[in-house]
């Protein structure tokens, strides 16, 4: 039997998803923390697309931001540190009709997890990853994190951090990610609008969101941010109208003029520096499911094992 | 006569018998000029070799190639611009080293011509060589046909970790009545090496048939115990083959040679050959039976006294036999369990079942990830399992290791979830291609927290196939990891074992994704959790979230010191459930008396014939092996209570105290101290004589 002949239609009658239907516990996360930004923003994203309510997977690992399922009513897993990344690719590649999502913080996707976010978008696997990056661990209260600036004093680096940081984007890019994007949580809107793309991106697609700490690295971001005297930066992409202007907009597929984008200093560049088609792991893996199916005539699971036996005689 | 090209003499490896000898170095023999190639022939024939090739090529051309003609080969070649060279190529492979028979062992002096077939009801056939010879291939026919011909069958194997290469053997017991273990001794042993005769001639009984390539070397033929056949089995594969194949064949040739010995069906053998390289080129099945043929014509009568019949087998089943290995049973245990979906990472033993596994699901719709690490494995095979698919991962200890917070997780979480370990030799990387019984304390106290989980562990290779139907039965009724503990004996050896009723015991896998009524709680507290897949419906519109941090029934985090108490016991309960639904195993041998040995695993064929030997002289021994070692069935004190001592036996270490690994979790469950261990840490299975010498004494 094909797994896929398992999953019931979806109801033609269902009610509207509402921000209340999606809605479920109070966050923890500290007052004023980026991340309640990111969640009313994703809530938006889920009322605006309207979804099949059983079809939403809200997945994570460890840390603050990872506390996510717990805020969102649907379907959610709370997994362990830095795995959510096949966690989910088993989800998206078992059942394609679900819509998987994916939040976790800086730690998590880029330390102990960073192995997995490699070979998860080397194998582009069609998942949407909102890393909302804090430059900081907040859960284990102020250790330096994968993406603490060079000088940033921590509870493990008390005179500074030393070590030289992750470039999300680039390591994203150089690791075959085939959608990669950057926001910042007070840019409401911008937040939205990646987080759509991402999610009708065919692929594996992560965002890396600028989501402040303001327990223990307050105003991190506020050089990305207008309202506290900084600048939102944002990323103009060839709109293909033979204008002369277009020539300096940036062109989503060219790899090397990405990674130069990721390369403009903090605060850096806002919206999408690579967006390419490469067939999905979902994909590929389908269609070798299909050809050997095909060859079998579409028998019976009980007919291919006998018929497996049989030659074991 | 002039030499201008490069000369290719094609011989054999170690033509004469040293392990480095100077004419097997085709640097040598390419010697530029006619003098020193007619100074390396002389040396050649010289030495004790029977046969001899020698090819002259050109560059620009391939090797000529010639048949043997009447005893002697004559090698033309023709190179353009350049005189016709001919050689003549020795070709004395008549048996010169024939046999000897020590008269001791010589029971009969038949003549040549009236061999009669000896009929036996039992055969240890052990056969030496390299890796890359490919015995095992010849042990697997030799077990494949025994299956098709109702015999029972098992083999044993070991194969050297290095990369190519190395001492190897594989040891093919078939018999017409009961096999249990792979035998304690070899009656017959092929020896393709002077290293493969020095390191198993021990393992050969009084009487026992030593037959070994006389090209490769010369046994001790004043050792009067063994019985000597000789065959230039080296030679007469090259001759037979032609030139390019080298020696490659050998091991076919040797097939032939005991299929003759053994007179067994021939057109059966073939057809098995066939089957077996017949999705190759065509010229490779040629070039096997060829060699096949050139072994089966073998005037075997003129170096052995004896042939041997086996006795048609007594079993009467009306199934057939399928003949397999333990990581094939495993893996077509699962697919018959309805598993589709599964994760994993290569490594020694258990690499096998995740490639029969990637090749096989995408056939029954599902699919196989190999993934980047053991986390990512434990993860997706978890996340393959919370979307309604009970998965599979497995590797060996180490790898286990890896896994360890992951299957926490699933205890915590409650998610369905299979783990197979295929155990080998550790700690660490340790001896990947030895067996050892040592990661069962690690399968059941190997988590963080109080992570209680199911382990069991199949006794045969047939076992193996059930046992994974077992698994994924508690894994989906009881939403647990369970551990399946096989070892690299069970992984690496063929079986023949009555077809499954495939029809009887196969699962529909289907997901239930069937909308839940309102009130569903995802962890209730007086029931054992099932959790709703994604895509579910909740009727009441609330969707639950499966998480590793201690929560409340909904599935909310909690850090209530009553709810952990309450969850901890919600978690701990459904094993001692399970415990109370588990049949007490049956007792083999005598049912009360002395000494009842206790064994788990790859053990139970040599557990079992020590019993049964025990038995012979008299003694009232029983024997217990457990499938199921957490939870362990209720009700074995009553079976405890019938013996006066209790032994268990297993392949790991006696620990800090003094007791196995099994013996101890046995003790510390029944507080008994009958309990007595009996282990070994050799790397090596045991043999039924350790058993009785070491557990009956």
């Amino acid at each position: 039997m094909n797994p896929l002949d398992a999953v019931p239609p979806v109801a033609p009658e269902r009610e509207k998803l509402t921000k209340k239907a999606v809605t479920a516990d109070h966050p923890t996360w500290c007052p004023a923390c980026g991340d309640f930004a990111v969640l009313a923003s994703f809530y938006k994203v889920l009322e605006k697309r309207q979804l099949p309510h059983e079809n939403i997977v809200t997945l994570a690992g460890i840390g603050c931001s990872s506390r996510f399922p717990y805020f969102v009513n649907s379907h959610g897993a709370h997994f362990i540190h830095g795995r959510s990344v096949p966690l989910a690719s088993a989800i998206s590649l078992a059942r394609p009709e679900l819509h998987v999502f994916l939040f976790g913080g800086d730690g998590d996707g880029l330390s102990i997890g960073g192995n997995h976010l490699e070979h998860g978008a080397r194998k582009n696997i069609n998942l949407t990853y909102v890393i909302m990056d804090n430059f900081v661990y907040g859960l284990t209260k102020k250790q330096t994190s994968p993406t603490s600036p060079i000088g940033y004093k921590s509870k493990t680096d008390p005179t500074g951090a030393i070590d030289h940081p992750v470039n999300p984007i680039k390591k994203l890019i150089a690791a075959g990610a085939t959608f990669v994007a950057r926001t910042h949580a007070a840019q409401v809107n911008h937040m939205i609008q990646m987080i759509e793309r991402a999610m009708d991106h065919d692929g594996f697609s992560v965002i890396e969101c600028l989501s402040e700490c303001i327990e223990f690295f307050p105003g991190a971001f506020d050089a990305g941010n207008p309202r506290k005297g900084g600048e939102f930066k944002v990323i103009e992409e060839k709109k293909w109208d033979d204008t002369p202007e277009d020539e300096a907009r940036h062109d989503v597929t060219d790899e090397i003029a990405a990674y130069r984008l990721a390369n403009v200093p903090f605060p850096g560049l806002f919206g999408v520096f690579y967006e390419i088609d490469r067939p999905t792991k979902n994909a590929l893996e389908q269609k070798w499911v299909q050809s050997a199916r095909a060859k079998l005539n579409h028998a019976s699971d009980l007919e291919i094992l006998q018929k497996t036996f049989d030659r074991m005689k | 006569v002039e030499w201008p090209y490069r000369g290719y003499y094609r011989t054999r490896k170690n033509l004469n018998g040293s392990s480095n000898g100077a004419v097997s170095d085709p640097t040598l023999l390419g010697a530029a000029s006619e003098e020193s190639a007619t100074r390396q022939t002389a040396q050649i024939r010289r030495g004790d070799a029977s046969f001899v090739r020698c090819i002259v090529g050109a560059p620009r051309f391939s090797p000529y190639l010639f048949a043997p003609f009447c005893g002697y080969s004559i090698c033309a070649l023709r190179v353009d611009n350049a005189p016709v060279l001919l050689l003549a190529s020795l070709n004395t492979h008549t048996v010169s080293s024939s046999p000897v028979l020590p008269e001791s062992a010589t029971p009969t002096s038949a003549g040549r011509a009236d061999l009669r077939p000896e009929h036996i009801r039992d055969a240890v056939i052990r056969l030496a060589g390299n890796s890359q010879d490919g015995i095992q291939t010849v042990g697997a026919f030799l077990a494949r046909l025994a299956g098709r011909s109702a015999q029972e069958v098992m083999t044993y194997m070991t194969i050297p970790s290095t990369i190519s290469g190395g001492p190897s053997i594989f040891q093919v017991r078939i018999g017409s009545g009961e096999v249990l273990s792979a035998g304690d001794e070899a009656d017959f042993l092929v020896a393709f090496y002077q290293h493969s005769y020095d390191e198993h001639i021990y393992f050969l009984r009084e009487g026992g048939v030593l037959l070994y390539d006389s090209d490769q070397f010369q046994p001790n033929l004043e050792d009067k115990r063994f019985v000597y056949v000789g065959v230039p089995i080296t030679g007469l594969t090259v001759e037979a083959l032609g030139g390019t194949a080298k020696d490659k064949g050998k091991n076919i040739f040797v097939l032939g040679l005991l299929a003759s010995i053994f007179r067994l069906n021939p057109d059966k053998l073939k057809g098995l050959i066939r089957e077996r390289f017949g999705g190759k080129d065509e010229s490779v099945v040629n070039t096997a039976i060829t060699a096949f043929q050139a072994g089966y014509a073998y005037p075997v009568g003129n170096v052995l006294t004896h042939l041997y019949e086996f006795e048609p087998s007594p079993r009467k089943s009306e199934r057939a036999q399928v003949t397999m290995d333990g990581n094939q049973a495993l893996a077509y245990g699962l697919i018959a369990a309805g598993v589709r979906y599964g994760a994993g990472y290569p490594i020694t033993p258990w690499s096998s079942v995740m490639e029969i596994l990637r090749s096989e699901f995408p056939k029954y719709g599902g699919l196989f990830v190999q993934a980047e690490d053991e986390l990512a494995s434990v993860s997706l095979a978890l996340g393959f399992s919370y979307s309604g698919w009970l998965a599979v991962t497995g590797s060996a200890g180490p790898g286990i290791s890896l896994k360890a917070e992951a299957i926490g997780w699933a205890s915590m979480a409650e998610i369905p979830l299979i783990v197979i370990n295929v155990q080998r030799g550790g700690p660490s990387t340790g001896l990947p291609t030895n067996v050892e019984q040592s990661d069962l304390h690690q399968a059941v106290f190997g988590g963080h927290g109080d992570s209680p989980r199911v382990v069991l562990a199949p006794a045969t290779v047939e076992d193996c196939f059930y046992i994974a139907i077992e698994a994924a039965r508690i894994a989906r009724k009881y939403s647990t990891p369970v551990f399946i503990l096989s070892d690299s004996s069970l992984a690496t050896r063929i079986e023949a074992f009555d077809e499954p009723n495939l029809s009887e015991v196969m699962v529909d896998p289907k997901p239930d994704l069937s909308p839940r009524p309102p009130g569903v709680k995802p962890y209730p507290l007086e029931q054992i959790t099932q959790h709703a897949p994604p895509g579910t419906r909740m009727l009441d519109g609330k969707y639950p979230v499966v998480t590793g941090l201690e929560h409340d029934e909904m599935g909310h985090p909690t850090a209530s010191a009553r709810l952990h108490s309450a969850m901890t016991a919600k978690r701990r309960k459904k094993y001692q459930q399970l415990g109370d639904e588990l049949p007490v195993p049956p007792v083999h041998g005598a049912q009360e008396g002395e000494t009842l040995l206790i064994g788990w695993g790859s053990t139970y064929g040599p557990i079992s014939e020590a019993v049964n030997r025990a038995q012979e002289r008299g003694e009232r021994v029983g024997s217990l092996h457990l499938r199921h070692l957490h939870p362990l069935p209720t009700g074995l004190e009553a079976v405890f209570d019938r013996f006066k001592r209790i032994v268990v036996v297993e392949m790991n270490d006696q620990g800090l105290y003094g007791y196995g690994q099994l013996a101890t979790l046995l003790r510390a469950r029944f507080c008994n101290p009958k309990i007595e261990s009996f282990t070994k840490t050799d790397g090596l299975t045991f043999r039924v004589r350790e058993i009785v010498e070491g557990a009956l004494k």
